[in-house]
């Protein structure tokens, strides 16, 4: 029988980011991670750190993912000094590139919502013609305008995760890998976990395993209603700095190669690759920068989105167990700050703070039909 | 430009062809990788990697570790160990990642 104070469930953005909150909390923490058979997101993310148009019909979204926005360059220091890596952190503003007026005009509805939802404070910008091209070299005939957000940004997803992990440990957290957790029992002392022969006691839980997330909950009586889409990213050779911006489509990373990517299917729990979405991916990227039209890719992937059914994260502490709490969201990029520095926190104290309530299990309606958000 | 060959062919009455590395024309020979060829003719570095600016060379020989980039006729980042010699090849070292448009590559530097 092994023990640890916390045990969080799931190694990737999402658990290694509350992990090393609670760690600097003070608490002891153990992290079981499933293996390489579980869905990746974590290493399969395009990097982004977004802002514009999250939260749509959702305000407390918007202004989480904006107060983690504003929390990410302290948060990039605090993992710079914990783990020596640099995450390459951006945060230039970013670009929605249109290719259509009418997906234009959808992005900009958008971003008037939250515009008037915020009494004017939210800062964007939408660019056409010569405006745009002044403002992003290079873009491509074919883009008729683009949403620009001073908010948005990038990081390298892959120094971030490697980050975390490294930072974690210089806090003592303990990550064991190959951990499938086949039960959760409940004790009057807190929980008691079995994977294979193994057994695992605490006294706080978390349930941070992506997409693992729905079985882990039902093996504590709740439901945790997630879905998943399918994004395929392409990789190209590296190239000199051409795109000093993030786009949601295309990126140029900190060691210059260029992601290419923001498909979105809904195969299941299929997250192979397929032909036709990649020469659509690469269609779209060459007519929004056709310097790319001669580029060679060098690597492709696909991997499935996180996705309740609003979009919005669910940070839910357990009525039925207490001192379990489930997390379950999309965006482990864009809210890792939120995560290790307000969410760690509030977990620490087990208290159940107001800016978490909108994201409670209790706000999906079973008979609501699911409308996987972007 | 070093002259001292790393590797000796196994047939010295071969066909030669003639390409241009960098500048210099090399008698090499005919049918041979790219690759092959600068080894065989002394070249110790061919490229210098877009991270770190170190000075690299051709080296699995078959395709899979990219140390062997250069430009080839104007076209940047190409496998020299993927590519065979023909006569008048104009032959660049890959210096750091090539640009997104190949227009940019400057040859001269």
């Amino acid at each position: 029988m092994h023990s640890s104070q916390t045990i969080v469930l799931g190694a990737g953005l999402v658990g290694m980011a509350v992990a090393y909150g609670l760690a600097r909390q003070g608490h002891a923490v153990t992290v079981l991670d499933e293996g390489d058979q579980a869905f990746r997101a974590s290493r399969g993310n395009f990097g982004l750190l977004w802002v514009q148009s999250k939260g749509y019909r959702m305000l407390p979204y918007a202004q989480w993912t904006r107060r983690s926005a504003a929390l990410w360059p302290e948060f990039a220091r605090m993992l710079a000094v914990d783990s020596g890596i640099d995450v390459q952190l951006r945060q230039p503003g970013g670009f929605q590139l249109c290719l259509s007026t009418d997906e234009l005009e959808q992005e900009l509805a958008r971003l008037e919502w939250l515009r008037d939802a915020q009494q004017g404070d939210y800062p964007f910008e939408c660019l056409e013609g010569a405006q745009l091209r002044r403002r992003l070299p290079g873009v491509g005939e074919a883009v008729v305008g683009a949403c620009y957000s001073p908010l948005d940004g990038h990081v390298n997803p892959l120094k971030l995760l490697h980050a975390l992990h490294v930072a974690c440990q210089q806090w003592g957290v303990k990550v064991i890998n190959g951990c499938h957790i086949d039960a959760i029992g409940q004790h009057s002392a807190g929980f008691e976990l079995a994977a294979g022969r193994q057994r695992w006691r605490c006294e706080q839980l978390v349930l941070a395993a992506g997409l693992g997330n729905r079985e882990l909950g039902a093996q504590l009586g709740e439901t945790v209603p997630l879905g998943t889409t399918r994004g395929q990213i392409l990789v190209s050779e590296r190239l000199q700095p051409f795109l000093h911006f993030p786009t949601s489509t295309v990126r140029q990373t900190d060691e210059g190669t260029v992601q290419l990517g923001d498909s979105a299917e809904s195969v299941g729990l299929d997250d192979t690759t397929s032909v036709p979405v990649m020469a659509d991916i690469a269609r779209r990227a060459v007519q929004s920068f056709p310097c790319l039209a001669n580029v060679r890719l060098v690597r492709a992937w696909g991997a499935l989105r996180v996705l309740t059914p609003d979009g919005a994260p669910i940070y839910q502490a357990l009525s039925s167990a207490p001192g379990a709490w489930v997390v379950s969201c999309h965006s482990g990029v864009t809210l890792a700050a939120a995560h290790a520095l307000s969410l760690a926190r509030h977990i620490a104290e087990q208290s159940p703070a107001s800016v978490l309530a909108p994201f409670s299990l209790q706000r999906f309606d079973p008979q609501r039909e699911f409308n996987y958000a972007h | 430009m070093p002259t001292d060959p790393l590797f000796r062919p196994l047939s010295v009455d071969a066909a030669t062809v003639q390409i241009c590395f960098d500048g210099q024309l090399l008698q090499v020979p005919a049918g041979v990788s790219l690759a092959a060829a600068l080894l065989a003719s002394g070249v110790r570095h061919s490229r210098t990697t877009p991270v770190s600016a170190s000075a690299r060379a051709p080296f699995c020989m078959m395709g899979v570790c990219f140390e062997c980039l250069v430009q080839v006729d104007g076209a940047p980042n190409c496998q020299a160990c993927l590519t065979p010699v023909r006569a008048g090849m104009q032959v660049h070292s890959q210096r750091g990642a090539r640009h997104a448009d190949p227009q940019g590559d400057d040859h001269e530097r």
